[in-house]
């Protein structure tokens, strides 16, 4: 099947998503109405900024339309996307929509400065499950995940810290996988979408 | 040299702010104001445009204590503005860490002929531009993020819809020329061969193209988003408004639906009265902001 995969479109990185997603076959669709969850069978909260994001939530009324869509359907949260996943925020404290148990701590690398494009060598879970290989890690004024609860698997790490985990229905990466040329975390997703990607 | 990994890192940023609104503040408490009303970013600057053209004289990076101010206030990103070629500026604001540094034609150029070798930093770019070959050349130095220049502190959208246009018809126009014909092109833009290339090849940049100078109402930005702007920087048009909380929050909301109509409308609903504007076709030469840089 073609999973059509929405793209919370408020404001970020959607856009890269949008052309991952086209590459490897899957339809998509921009989300900034309550409207637009309608028949989605997935969806990727992208990067930019948690707050912005937050802010254009409540200002439209799409707190409790997004809160129903991830109980209900696979997501996928990058960089900020993690952030609004987390169980909590801190640094500085910010709601979270509860639906992956680890604490998300904002800018933790540090600003800009710190940013870098790294190769993580993945978990074997990862690579058995998409294909073999190291994998190629933009982060961006990037969150670090803590305090993971039993329930989360870590498919990537890098200096120790988890950067790549999922959780049932939910993954979500502190870095920017469709800033690479790599589509194997854009391919784990969407098979949880039932989409045969290749 | 411009697309190797430190450039990805700079670029990604600029992926990270589209369909946000980048705001001009002064100080820390209108860096909150921005960021309550859902900036993705804010610039750290002394004066705004609108006040550095009505008071003249040198305008320079801000000072430092400021810049700080700002950037223990809020947690989205920082940017701050060095002048054209004014590399030492440049290096200060690398030191303190802001998160973008915009090589401004709204300071008064420290280097008449030279911009600042952009590749040589940490921290990304962002440059104005009125034109393709103006962008091209920026990006060739090393800029990360190009903004139309518009006219800076006019309130008067007519010039960022100008260099808009411009941009995005020189781009088209690439598309359609012959392999040969890209040497005179590029010769004809005065910009580096291989980004004329790469702008024949995909019709875009090769880095966020956003916009600014101008902006001063939720239908302005609107207006740049629908002309292809990635995002929209707000200087004057804010705090230099009476409602300075909901013009902020308009236009934040106008920038993510630019595309829609209803939004549109509900955007405008709240708002008085804007910004002064300038009529800027009669401005002298001389206060032109965007002549500043090549």
């Amino acid at each position: 099947m073609v999973a059509l995969a929405g793209i919370l479109a408020l404001q970020g990185g959607f856009e890269a998503h949008e052309r991952m997603l086209a590459r490897l076959g899957a339809r998509t669709r921009q989300v900034r109405l309550a409207a637009d969850f309608e028949g989605l069978d997935g969806l990727i909260i992208p990067g930019g900024e948690s707050t912005t994001m937050w802010k254009l939530l409540h200002e439209e009324n799409l707190v409790e339309p997004l809160r129903a869509f991830v109980a209900s359907k696979p997501v996928f949260g990058t960089c900020a996307g993690a952030i609004l996943l987390a169980s909590k925020v801190t640094h500085p404290d910010q709601e979270a929509l509860c639906a992956m148990d680890y604490t998300a701590v904002r800018n933790a690398y540090g600003r800009q400065i710190d940013s870098r494009v790294t190769v993580l060598t993945p978990e074997p879970e990862f690579e058995d499950r998409t294909e073999p290989g190291d994998l190629e890690a933009v982060f961006i004024r990037a969150p670090i995940l803590r305090d993971l609860g039993d329930g989360v698997t870590v498919l990537a790490r890098y200096l120790d810290d988890p950067v790549l985990v999922e959780q049932g229905p939910y993954l979500a990466a502190a870095f920017h996988p469709e800033l690479t040329d790599d589509p194997r975390v854009h391919s784990l997703f969407l098979g949880k979408l039932g989409h045969a990607t290749g | 040299m411009w697309n190797n990994e430190s450039f990805r890192v700079k670029v990604g940023l600029a992926e990270m702010l589209k369909g946000g609104c980048i705001m001009d503040v002064t100080n820390a408490d209108q860096a909150k104001i921005a960021e309550q009303a859902g900036a993705a970013a804010v610039m750290a600057l002394e004066r705004v445009p609108a006040d550095i053209r009505k008071e003249g004289g040198v305008a320079r990076m801000a000072p430092i204590s400021k810049i700080r101010e700002i950037m223990a206030a809020v947690s989205i990103p920082v940017m701050a503005k060095a002048r054209i070629g004014h590399f030492v500026e440049a290096r200060v604001l690398e030191a303190l860490g802001v998160d973008y540094i915009d090589e401004s034609e709204v300071l008064t150029p420290a280097d008449d002929e030279n911009h600042i070798d952009k590749h040589d930093f940490k921290i990304p770019f962002v440059c104005g531009a009125r034109n393709l070959g103006e962008a091209l050349r920026r990006i060739g130095e090393g800029a990360a993020m190009i903004r139309t220049k518009g006219e800076a502190g006019s309130g008067n959208i007519v010039e960022a819809v100008r260099h808009m246009r411009t941009i995005q018809r020189e781009m088209k126009a690439l598309t359609v020329l012959g392999k040969e014909e890209l040497f005179t092109a590029a010769k004809n833009l005065q910009a580096p061969l291989p980004l004329v290339e790469y702008v024949a090849e995909h019709g875009k940049l090769p880095v966020p193209n956003f916009s600014a100078g101008g902006v001063a109402t939720q239908a302005d930005a609107a207006l740049v988003m629908q002309l292809g702007a990635e995002s929209v920087f707000v200087g004057s048009g804010i705090f230099k408004s009476d409602d300075p909380e909901t013009r902020a929050k308009a236009i934040v909301k106008a920038t993510t639906y630019f595309n829609d109509p209803a939004k549109l409308l509900e955007a405008s609903e709240e708002l008085g009265i804007g910004m002064p504007g300038i009529d800027v076709s009669k401005l002298p030469e001389s206060e032109l902001l965007q002549t500043r840089g090549w």
